[in-house]
């Protein structure tokens, strides 16, 4: 019952009773219409050929006077399918024909009569009442002449017409019913499916999909389009997973060497300097985990912010030479050679504060690992106009990345090896990549033989022509 | 110097109550949007310290509100949002400077120690006098017990920084500001190499240090003891 009542609620239930509705009026309108229609174009014909046989008759009297008159009637009267005949004198009795009794004032008058009762020669009782309709003229000697038909057959005709179209309507309503059933019942069954599915997803299990039948119609187009939907979902979700789980990771680690510290600098007896000693570190080690925190907190909404917003044209060439400067003397102080190759002026559309951070991350890197390889470090910062991008390079002659971990490498908070645990690496690459993906660019890391290439590519379709080199 | 904190959450504003007493400042606090802004229009204060998001009005409003009755009051805003434009946003709607959080107290207190503007050198004095130390600011000259100090322009602008900013704290992060105007966290000791620098330049040759490190802070100028 539940089913039904649910069935009936559907719009393919609705949009039926409705079409039906209307198309049994129109049915309605039509078998009258037609039923009159021809009833009237059977009476148009009736009259004419009447009124041919009222001709021929009156001149067989013309003619052969009345027996002859007779004669012609007998002979007629008993052909198949014969017209009604009668011959009364000027009182009203009946002197020939094939009909046993009429009311007699039909015969009163000349012209066409309306349909009337009749009672066949031979014939008794009620149930043989015909009906039919007739025309009466005037015989010179004052008898009367009546031809008639029968009005038996076109009313047979239009109660076959109605007939036919009562079965038909009656057929178009059993199919229109058939199809609202089948096509109602199978959208009612996949929204079922959608719907258990999408109960299952909201139930927490987002792996779940919504069904697609693959037929392509506006239902698999739905679940599809939802299912693309539940997929960003499930990326972003699993991408929020990722990020507190490293969140958690990164901040672990410094959260219980504070800790250690400051129970460590409880412990036994210190003199006043220790415990200043002690309280110090506390405060840097405190400090570099708001500084990791910040840079977590910075990425995810680099991340999450609508990429080529908050971006101005500018020369590159002017922040290029700001963080190459700004570096010198601690390249200077590590023992590493930063020199500039190629730099030229290029406007690219760029945020300047995330640009310059993003380099000056790779060059904090580059210097730091070239410093740790020893022999002759240096970091060479420069530029390259390719076809389709604008390169700024970093490269060292450090240890690199191995092939296999470059990948890995940009990831947030991964550092390769236990000679890269400094804190920031790991979240200086992954600044520079999600920076890179807000300028519609990317960071590509590179072997340099020996040594890391990181570039920074900006796409030249990103508002950038050159000016001088 | 009195400082007018607006801050929600009740026990960071006791805490900072508490440190910046401590420094030797005195805090009203505040806890939302109305009550500070009040404070802020009737009392007499040397600088405010309001939180972006604060129940009943929020922290953008409040000192939109303020500025456009002619109360200047230096403005530092506290933030937890930190979008890219966050900042612009902050300092468009009249703040001075813009801290984000969490953050260093340390970090806080040089910034609203400068943002004070009282001690030091005024914006426009064109030359900067520190012991005998002197800058001059037209000619791009620095000279320390009348001897010639030959700077790059970058050192130059930096110890025009500390010396505007003599006897306050300055952190690495304020440096990189307003000397380099990149405004985040240099994370590395690039700053510190260009101060080292710039302090053998003006105390190599001199018996009495100049520019102090201040642990876990940043840098000083000052004079003397």
């Amino acid at each position: 019952m539940n089913r039904f009542t649910n069935l009936t609620r559907t719009t393919a239930f609705r949009l039926t009773a409705l079409y039906m509705l209307l198309f049994g009026i129109v049915a309605a309108g039509l078998t009258v219409y037609m039923t009159r229609l021809s009833l009237t174009m059977l009476t148009d014909q009736t009259q004419v050929s009447l009124h041919e046989e009222l001709r021929s008759i009156e001149s067989a009297y013309l003619h052969g006077s009345i027996p002859l008159l007779v004669k012609t009637i007998d002979r007629r009267s008993r052909q198949p399918g014969a017209f009604l005949y009668l011959v009364a004198d000027p009182e009203g009795h009946i002197l020939a024909g094939n009909v046993a009794n009429i009311d007699s004032t039909l015969l009163a008058d000349e012209g066409m009569k309306n349909p009337f009762t009749y009672f066949r020669y031979g014939e008794t009782g009620n149930h043989s009442e015909h009906k039919a309709i007739a025309a009466v003229i005037n015989l010179p000697n004052n008898m009367k002449l009546l031809v008639g038909r029968d009005l038996g057959e076109p009313q047979r005709f239009s109660n076959i017409i109605r007939e036919a179209l009562g079965i038909a309507l009656a057929a178009m309503a059993f199919g229109a019913f058939l199809i609202w059933f089948f096509i109602g019942r199978r959208a009612l069954l996949r929204i079922d499916k959608v719907s258990q599915a999408s109960q299952r997803l909201m139930d927490g299990d987002l792996s779940g999909r919504l069904p697609v039948s693959g037929s392509g119609d506006e239902f698999d187009r739905l679940s599809s389009n939802l299912n693309i939907m539940l997929d960003r979902i499930e990326e972003l979700n699993s991408g929020l997973r990722q990020v507190s789980d490293n969140i958690a990771h990164d901040l672990k680690t410094p959260l219980t060497r504070l800790r250690n510290r400051a129970e460590e600098a409880l412990s036994g007896k210190k003199k006043v300097n220790d415990y200043r000693n002690a309280l110090n570190e506390v405060i840097t080690e405190s400090d570099q985990l708001i500084r990791t925190f910040n840079a977590i907190l910075m990425i995810s909404r680099i991340e999450a912010s609508r990429s080529l917003e908050h971006l101005e044209p500018m020369n590159a060439r002017l922040i290029v030479d700001d963080v190459v400067e700004l570096y010198e003397p601690m390249a200077e102080e590590s023992g590493v050679r930063l020199t500039s190759g190629e730099i030229f002026s290029v406007e690219l559309k760029l945020n300047r504060e995330l640009f310059a951070q993003s380099l000056f991350n790779l060059i904090d890197n580059a210097i730091k690992y070239a410093a740790h390889e020893g022999g002759n470090p240096r970091v060479t910062v420069s530029m390259e106009d390719t076809d389709k991008d604008v390169l700024i390079i970093v490269s060292d002659n450090g240890p690199g990345i191995p092939e296999e971990d470059r990948e890995r490498a940009t990831e947030r908070f991964v550092r390769l090896d236990k000679s890269r645990t400094r804190p920031g690496f790991g979240i200086g690459l992954s600044l520079a990549k999600a920076v890179m993906k807000l300028h519609g660019g990317h960071l590509i890391l590179e072997d340099a033989h020996p040594g890391l290439r990181a570039i920074l590519a900006f796409p030249k379709a990103n508002g950038s022509d050159q000016e001088n080199r | 110097m009195k400082i007018l904190l607006i801050e929600d959450d009740r026990e960071t504003a006791r805490y900072l109550e508490k440190a910046f007493f401590e420094a030797g400042h005195t805090a009203d606090i505040t806890f939302d949007g109305d009550t500070g802004f009040n404070y802020a229009q009737n009392g007499q204060y040397d600088v405010l310290i309001v939180d972006r998001m604060l129940p009943k009005r929020d922290g953008l409003s409040v000192i939109m509100e303020l500025r456009a009755r002619g109360i200047e009051t230096p403005v530092l805003i506290l933030s937890a949002l930190g979008q890219v434009d966050d900042r612009v946003t902050g300092l468009r709607a009249g703040g001075d400077d813009y801290l984000t959080k969490p953050y260093a107290f340390s970090e806080l207190l040089a910034r609203i120690e400068v943002l004070q503007r009282r001690k030091g050198p005024k914006e426009t004095d064109t030359v900067y006098r520190v012991g005998d130390l002197v800058l001059d600011r037209l000619s791009h000259t620095a000279k320390r017990d009348n001897k010639d100090i030959i700077l790059q322009p970058r050192e130059f602008r930096l110890l025009e920084y500390l010396m505007r900013h003599a006897g306050q704290v300055v952190t690495r992060t304020m440096l990189l500001e307003n000397v380099w105007d990149y405004h985040f966290d240099p994370q590395t000791n690039v700053i510190d190499v260009h101060i080292s620098r710039l302090r053998s330049k003006i105390e190599k040759d001199f018996a009495s240090p100049l520019l102090h490190t201040i642990r876990g802070a940043g840098y000083m100028l000052k004079a003397g003891n």
